[in-house]
Formats: structure tokens, sequence, C-alpha cells
């Protein structure tokens, strides 16, 4: 391996790190929004909505995320229609069809963490709630949602995860991510072991402080499963009951 | 139903000719009561009578089929349903007539993710939109009541099934019900922790509170009750102050109820 250039393989992938995060920071806002309205609508007992959450789901956890953002990108302005649309200016940038791709298939996945978490909320609580007189809105917003949200933490982690990782796909459109500007430089060195490496370590890196910050969030608000502090003491003191 | 125990006060409560169905089985048949300021009221029976599907009918957690609900003065509208039943006409009324009563479930339901403080100054805070400072006190001053103050900052999972419903008597109270309705109060708890929550209660009721107590605790009844309700196969069929129900009840089915 060639350290001298691999440390410019490192400075140029890096420069294309501002990209990547961009693309995975708006596409988990946007998808985590379409998620709880898709969990939302499968819990709502309407019908209508309900099976329309369900066929969203369906096709977009059944299809490939490469296929779905080439349907955007080249599939959507075959259509004189949406080129003519005032949706065109944001349809035919390569960047927000990847944000909009990667921002449909999360919310996919991520409707079903949600309505896990949803469904995992004792319904004891929520009678509590309603017989304090709270309105369904805020029994939704102080009670059910804070704790489907602790349930659904973990396994949203995961998630997230997935869409860092997926971010590199975005490179199929033009778009000079980190994985895009890594097989930019392999085109032009045909040196593919320390591109591939540097960029997979790039990636290892945002992970690593992606997990440590989700299991930060996670230990915030979980104390109610914790022992009392002053109990934990008392055990590390042995004389505890 | 005219009582002559504590009849001084005016009407808290009162239900008339309440009917509820689950599916086929008819569980509520028509019961009425009215309860006055201060009466504290058993309602005893046995498994499957309805009595705790008559409590949480009186604060809508079950909407009744029929019959009407008057809290305070203020009747809850109802509107005929498409199933032939009755539906709230303001849901808004609901949650406010909800508001003035205190409800104490079987197995607490305190808020799993808020600190007991935080459990008591919800309702206070959020409905009642009363200032935070107040309720805070207010709230220190119910826990330091029913005896867990020092718990304040602990979170339900750390306490004694006795100690969450002590707190779930005080987050009830924080919102300075006209009523408090209590289903089966002791019925989770370890036997030795039964003592310290009618405690509580019996305390509650000394100081004039009108109190609905759906119970098994015949001994609390008997002592601690201006009157008792036995209700059978969803109808009421004793009704009368604890020492007629209980020394001169013309009920069979009762008699053979307190026999156990």
């Amino acid at each position: 391996m060639d350290w001298q250039f691999t440390q410019e393989t490192f400075l140029s992938l890096i420069s294309a790190l501002p990209l990547t995060l961009s693309l995975a920071g708006a596409s988990i806002v946007l998808g985590a929004m379409l998620a709880l309205a898709l969990a939302l609508a499968r819990t709502s007992g309407i019908l209508v909505l309900d099976w329309f959450a369900r066929a969203y789901v369906f096709v977009f956890r059944g299809t490939p995320l490469l296929v779905q953002i080439f349907l955007i990108y080249y599939g959507l302005s075959q259509f004189p229609a949406v080129r003519h649309s005032i949706f065109w200016p944001v349809l035919r940038d390569a960047y927000w069809c990847a944000v909009m791709a990667l921002s449909l298939n999360t919310a996919a996945y991520a409707s079903e963490i949600i309505r896990g978490g949803l469904l995992s909320v004792p319904h004891g609580q929520v009678e509590a709630a309603r017989a304090c007189g709270m309105s369904r809105l805020m029994v939704f917003r102080r009670i059910v949602l804070p704790l489907a949200i602790r349930q659904a933490l973990p396994g949203y982690g995961n998630e997230m995860i997935s869409m860092i990782k997926a971010t590199s796909l975005a490179s199929i459109i033009t778009l000079m991510e980190v994985t895009g500007v890594a097989a930019r430089i392999i085109s032009e060195t045909y040196r593919a072991i320390e591109v591939f490496v540097v960029a997979g370590f790039i990636y290892l890196a945002i992970n690593f402080l992606l997990t440590r910050l989700v299991q930060l969030v996670e230990f915030k608000l979980s104390p109610h499963l914790r022992q009392p502090e002053n109990a934990a003491q008392a055990v590390i003191a042995g004389d505890a009951r | 139903m005219n009582l002559p125990l504590s009849a001084a006060g005016s009407l808290a409560l009162s239900i008339k000719d309440l009917h509820k169905s689950f599916g086929p089985i008819e569980v509520l048949k028509g019961i009425s009561l009215d309860a006055r300021e201060g009466e504290v009221v058993s309602i005893l029976g046995s498994s499957g009578s309805g009595k705790s599907t008559f409590l949480r009918c009186i604060n809508m957690l079950e909407t009744p089929d029929s019959g009407s609900l008057t809290v305070g003065g203020e009747t809850i509208r109802m509107l005929p349903a498409r199933n032939g039943k009755s539906k709230p006409a303001d849901i808004a009324q609901v949650d406010r007539v909800r508001s003035r009563l205190g409800m104490v479930f079987q197995s607490f339901n305190l808020w799993t993710h808020k600190t007991i403080i935080e459990n008591v100054i919800e309702a206070p805070v959020h409905v009642q939109k009363r200032p935070r400072k107040e309720c805070i006190e207010e709230a220190e001053a119910l826990l330091a009541k029913v005896g867990i103050a020092d718990k304040r900052n602990q979170y339900p999972s750390h306490l004694s099934g006795g100690q969450q419903q002590r707190a779930a008597i005080a987050r009830a109270l924080a919102m300075r019900p006209d009523v408090m309705l209590f289903d089966e109060p002791t019925s989770a708890l370890d036997p030795e922790l039964v003592g310290e929550v009618l405690r509580v209660m019996r305390s509650l009721a000394e100081e004039g509170r009108t109190m609905l107590i759906v119970t098994h605790e015949m001994g609390f009844a008997r002592d601690v009750s201006s009157r008792v309700i036995f209700l059978h196969k969803g109808l009421v069929e004793e009704d009368g102050s604890p020492k007629d129900v209980f020394e001169n009840s013309r009920s069979d089915r009762f008699r053979q109820f307190i026999k156990g």
C-alpha cells in the first residue's frame, strides 16, 4: 500500500464527506416524518389509510433502492407532464432525486419500526391519560409518542446506519459523495485497494459516531430502566437489602 | 334512591339507567346511582357482576350504550350512534368532565417515563393549565400526605406496588377532583402492601371526599364506607348503609357472597 497515495486519497474523499452527510441527514429527517405519518395511518383503524400504508411499505421495502433511484432520476423525466410541472426544478436535480429516493425508501422500513414502538405502549398508561381529561392529541404528544420513541430507538439506530451506507448508491446518478469520488479516483489510477479501504474507513467512522450518539440518547431517555443512583451506590457499597 | 346517611351534601354524581353490552353479553342492565358530596360508596360484587365496567362507564373509559351521566351538575350529552348505541356528542365535554373525576386503577398505570413528581403534576399543568410552581408545591404536599415525599424524583419502576398505588392516588388528587373513583385499588398488591393503601384511602374518606370504590376488601367496605352497593348480574341487588347491608341483607346472593 502506497502511504503517500492513501493520504491524498483520504483528503479527496474527506472533501466529499459533507455531501454524504447532507444526503443522509436530509433523507433521515424527511424519511422520519413520512415514517411517522405512515405508522399513524397504519394504526389509525381507518381502512383506506391502513391499506395505503401497507401498499406503500410493500412496494418500497420489496424493491431494490437502486431501482428506486433509477426510476426517480431517469424514469420520471421521460414524462413531459413531469418536465413541465412545477416540480421539475427539483426533479431534474440529481441531489434531490437521491434525497427523495432515500427518504421514500427509509420511510417504509422506519414506519414499521415506529409502528412497533406505538404498539408497545401499555394500554393502561393511555387510559390513565384519557382519565385525566387529556385530549387525544395531548395523549399522543405527552404519553404515547415519548414511550414509543424509547421503544423504537434501538431499531431506528440500525435504520440510520443503513441510510449512511445507502447514500453510496447516489454515486450512480452522478453525485460526487464519498463513494462517487472514490470511484472516480479508481478510474483515474486503477488502485482499488487503497481507495476502497479509505472509503470504507470513512463510513466506519461515521457509523461509529452515529452509534455512540444513539447510545447516548438512549441512555438519556431511559433513567427509568436503570437502578436509581443511590440504590446503585448502595449495591456497590454492599449494604443494599 | 334516598339515603339518610350523609344526605346533607348536594349531588356530586348522578347516574340513571346505565346499560352496557360487550357483543351479545349485557354487562350492565340498567344501573342508577346518586352519590352525594362526601359519600363513600363501596361497590361490591363477584367477578363478572359488572362493577368495574360500571366504574369505567362513569368516566367514559367505556361508552355506555344508553343512560345518563351527570357529574357536578353537568350532564354528558350523548348522541345516537350508527350501531344503535350512543356516543358522546362533544369530546371536549367528556375531557372536561373526566378532569373532575380522579381515577385510580387496579394496576396503577403510572407513566413509566416520568418521575413520581412529574406524574403528579402532568394533568394539573397540561390539562388544567395551572402554574407549574403552584402545581409542584401542591404535588409535594400530596406526596407527603400519601407518605412518599422521599420518592419525589424516582421513577415508578423503582417503587413497590403499594408506593406506586399511593403515587397514583396523589396523581388523581392533584386534579382537585369532585369525585374519586377507585377500581380495585388493592387487588394487584401483595397482602402486606394492602394496608398502606387502605390507610391512605381511609384518611381521604375521613376528610370528606366523595369516593366510589370497587373493592373486594370487605372489612374496608364495612368500616369506612357510608354506603354499600352490591351488584349482581348487571343490576343493583343491595343498596344501603354498611350496617344494613352486612347485617340485615334480604339478598340470599349477598349473604352467599360475603360467606365466600
